[in-house]
């Protein structure tokens, strides 16, 4: 499958689980800034990503989960050394040098882009 | 007044697909204020649709519950869809049919169909279609707490199920 296929399979599912239009699902938009997603919808997309791309997805792979509430990991509202390297090594389907430069925890939410959707699909479908 | 809108589970399939029943009658207080009469038309007696996808989301809500054992709490997360075809007056039979699409640890996605069940001649034609999303709330991404008991599957659901002959522990 093509870059060009998968944007467009997760652009579709974006559309369905988030009630958006096409023009706004753009690489660059974030899932929650941008295209309004709360957190029952990271399900509601997982659940839809795995029929889209006939592939197992767990939550917690595409949205990891226990790093941002672990007292190792952030001090004072800001992830730690420690912390971005857990994440690095957990989300390479994301780019993180943006918030690297804040690692406020409140801006975490900008890291989930549609970009991230997709490359995270294209590492699953290559592992597959 | 019981918040339960849904009379009786008549089949229950663990983790697939459950099937309930609700008779529309003139004697609910919301059939009868939904719609009064006005100076230009009679009264207009229907049950609500807001309340027509409560009784789907009790119905896919029992779905989810019993593929978990009740263990776990289930709350309505999203309405994914909800289109509706007919209105249901009194005298009519709802048939909630809710199959399951996805089950996982934070939560389950389902889709139903409803019909309606004409007591004339006892033939269904479509209702609506109710999709709906459950979180497992104690599982939840934003890292919320609950209390520990089971909140959801209060004894109000668990005499339906026994009523309708579906074994709970």
């Amino acid at each position: 499958m093509t870059q060009e296929e998968v944007f467009e399979k997760v652009q579709e599912v974006l559309e369905d689980a988030l009630g958006v239009d096409d023009d706004e699902v753009t690489p660059e938009a974030t899932l929650v800034g941008d295209l309004g997603a709360e957190s029952i919808d990271f399900l509601d997309i997982v659940f839809r990503l795995e029929k889209a791309f006939d592939v197992k997805i767990e939550q917690s792979e595409l949205f990891p989960d226990g790093v941002l509430n672990d007292a190792n990991y952030v001090q004072d509202g800001k992830v730690t050394d420690a912390g971005m390297a857990e994440l690095k090594s957990r989300m390479p389907h994301a780019n993180l040098d943006e918030f690297d430069d804040s690692r406020k925890v409140e801006d975490f939410s900008n890291v989930f882009t549609v970009d991230a959707v997709c490359k995270f699909i294209e590492n699953k479908l290559a592992a597959a | 007044m019981r918040w339960i809108w849904i009379d009786r589970i008549v089949e229950i399939e663990k983790g697939e697909r459950c099937v309930t029943i609700k008779n529309v009658s003139a004697a609910e207080e919301v059939v009868h204020d939904h719609f009064p009469a006005t100076d230009d038309r009679p009264a207009m007696p229907i049950m609500p649709n807001t309340l027509i996808i409560e009784g789907m989301a009790q119905t896919a809500g029992i779905m989810v519950g019993h593929a978990g054992d009740f263990k776990e709490k289930v709350l309505l997360a999203k309405i994914t869809k909800a289109t509706f075809h007919a209105v249901a007056k009194p005298g009519y039979t709802i048939r909630h049919i809710a199959t399951m699409e996805n089950f996982g640890k934070s939560g389950a996605s389902t889709k139903g169909v409803t019909e309606l069940i004409d007591p004339d001649t006892g033939e269904s034609k479509p209702l609506a279609e109710i999709s709906i999303m459950f979180s497992h709330i104690d599982h939840n991404m934003a890292g919320l707490e609950f209390p520990e008991h089971n909140f959801v599957f209060t004894g109000m659901f668990i005499d339906l199920l026994k009523r309708s002959g579906v074994d709970v522990e």
